[in-house]
């Protein structure tokens, strides 16, 4: 299983996780020069529910799509962390949001827990960009792209008249995730 | 210049191979997990001079796909679950008339509703046997996004070339997943059109077989007419009961594609030529079985990949002179067992056949294909 990397971005249906999943497997494939690919899991219902989108990013052709031995964990709320932990790697990032994930799954894992979710409401200014807040920040974390390349590809997703926000809210979350490891 | 290239969903990726097939109609019922595909039709065929219609439902869609192929279009319809058994009816209707259309069918947990949003292969057998009566079935079941847009051209031209329903199936991991797509220029690959009557008008014959088995089909508001019925027919396109006729007819029917599987049938060989456990596999289930074979040959055990690319009509022939000279075949599948049974029946008892079998709504995992094969080595 080497040379792939596991990424899985978890929360509920609404929450923008499988775009963050998409954007982060373009800034691989599209900005990066690397393979990548991108799936979801989601429930029948149009909000709320455990969601999940996976990225695998590898230097080589990927054949299994989905995740084997997860690098890095984004869970939003407790239940996606309940549910979708059990398959993150020891030593692996777990990032979580601090106000809506109180129980960490049992593990030797590498922790970085800030209010995802908060940042986004109160100090970019609207809760819907959460996922680019937290798109940043597992970029910064993880490193396994780069944060030009990430950069460029949310900005390619986004409305002319939404730029700045986006740019400030991926930033946002690229600076808390380095402060709050620290 | 340059390729275009791009990082793109499966059911989109089938869509656009449509558009290149040249498709210019499509009738539709949104339905999870293939309803991507209706949308990128409805955003670009207008653009292109084609019609997107969404009908009151499956059944209607599939009538007008039908009625619409036969003013000489190219058309298509997608959808899952429980949309294509709705459609099966007029699915036969098109197998008798002999009208080409495509279908994608992306295949989620059933039956009934069943897990809309999770992956399944369990529609295979109803790919064959959903409309009653004995009829020819064109299954093809594509693994990668870049698969998807090249094996619904080739439905089209399968469609067209036998006059005959094809249908798109894949599962829905390869239909929502997305992953970079090269897209092959005009003229890459081939593209076939239906052939056309040459007779006078008054001549023309719907079902003519002094064409062979596959006779011209003229467009509907031409200067041709002609006669389209779901009741066993003659030449003319009119209902007839003449024992003899319907006995010819329907072997006819059938006839195309069995006396054509060379060409319809499509398939990978991976890690074959000194294989012991073979892993007959398809759609993403086969991306886990080569990850498995992989593995498995790093730790010396000679396994090998039968990937089926085109699952009706199945690779019969193939498979039963593989089973002369291997231990055992492993067929994952998400379902309980349809592949598995199909696959029993070609190898004749020459080999055992273990099947890995899932229905929770879950990918049957490369560690469980490799667990397999340390068992049957």
């Amino acid at each position: 299983m080497s040379g792939r990397y596991e990424l899985r971005f978890s929360g509920a249906g609404g929450q923008g996780l499988i775009l963050a999943g998409v954007i982060m497997a373009e800034a691989a494939s599209i900005y990066d020069g690397k393979q990548a690919v991108q799936s979801q899991s989601y429930g029948p219902e149009a909000r709320g529910g455990a969601s999940k989108s996976e990225v695998i990013i590898s230097d080589s052709s990927i054949d299994y799509p989905k995740a084997t031995v997860v690098d890095a964990l984004l869970a939003l709320t407790q239940e996606a962390c309940d549910k979708y932990s059990h398959d993150l790697k020891q030593g692996g990032v777990l990032l979580i949001d601090s106000d809506l994930v109180k129980r960490q799954p049992e593990g030797n894992f590498n922790v970085v827990a800030f209010p995802i979710i908060n940042t986004a409401k109160n100090e970019v200014g609207r809760e819907i960009v959460a996922n680019i807040v937290a798109l940043g920040a597992m970029v910064a974390l993880t490193g396994v792209v780069s944060r030009e390349g990430a950069e460029k590809a949310v900005l390619a997703r986004v409305p002319e008249a939404f730029l700045e926000l986006n740019k400030k809210a991926f930033n946002m979350g690229f600076e808390k995730a380095i402060a709050a490891r620290k | 210049m340059a390729k275009k290239v791009a990082f793109m969903q499966g059911n989109e990726a089938a869509a656009h191979g449509a558009l290149y097939a040249g498709c210019k109609f499509f009738g539709g019922y949104p339905i999870t997990p293939s309803t991507e595909v209706a949308e990128v039709m409805s955003a670009e065929l207008p653009k292109l001079g084609g019609k997107f219609i969404q009908m009151e439902d499956e059944i209607g869609a599939m009538a007008a796909i039908i009625g619409a192929s036969l003013t000489g279009a190219k058309v298509l319809t997608s959808t899952s679950g429980p949309g294509l058994s709705l459609k099966q009816e007029n699915i036969g209707y098109a197998c008798i008339t002999e009208v080409p259309c495509v279908i994608i069918n992306v295949m989620r947990g059933g039956p009934s509703t069943g897990m809309p949003t999770g992956p399944s292969q369990s529609d295979v057998m109803c790919a064959k046997w959903g409309t009653h009566g004995d009829h020819p079935a064109i299954t093809l079941v594509p693994a990668s996004v870049q698969e998807l847009f090249e094996e619904t051209v080739r439905a089209f031209n399968l469609a067209e070339k036998y006059r005959t329903p094809v249908m798109v199936m894949p599962d829905e991991i390869v239909a929502h997943m997305r992953e970079r797509i090269v897209f092959p220029e005009p003229g890459e690959l081939e593209v076939i059109d239906r052939t056309k009557p040459t007779v006078a008008p008054e001549q023309y014959k719907p079902y003519d077989t002094q064409f062979g088995d596959v006779p011209p089909l003229a467009a509907f508001g031409s200067e041709y007419r002609f006669h389209v019925t779901g009741l066993n027919k003659m030449a003319d396109g009119f209902p007839t009961t003449k024992a003899a006729v319907v006995q010819a007819e329907e072997e006819r029917q059938v006839r195309k594609v069995e006396a054509n599987v060379d060409d319809i049938v499509k398939f990978e060989e991976y890690m074959m030529d000194d294989a012991e456990v073979v892993v007959v596999a398809f759609g993403s289930t086969s991306r886990s079985a080569r990850f498995a074979v992989n593995e498995a040959r790093k730790q010396g055990i000679k396994a090998g990949l039968f990937r089926l690319i085109t699952f009706w009509p199945f690779p019969e022939k193939q498979l039963l002179a593989i089973s002369k000279k291997v231990k055992a075949f492993i067929t994952p599948e998400m379902n309980l067992g349809m592949c598995t049974g199909v696959v029993k029946g070609c190898v004749e008892g020459n080999a055992p056949v273990h099947g890995i079998f899932r229905v929770d709504g879950e990918p049957i995992n490369p560690t469980q294909i490799l667990d397999m094969i340390k068992e049957v080595k």
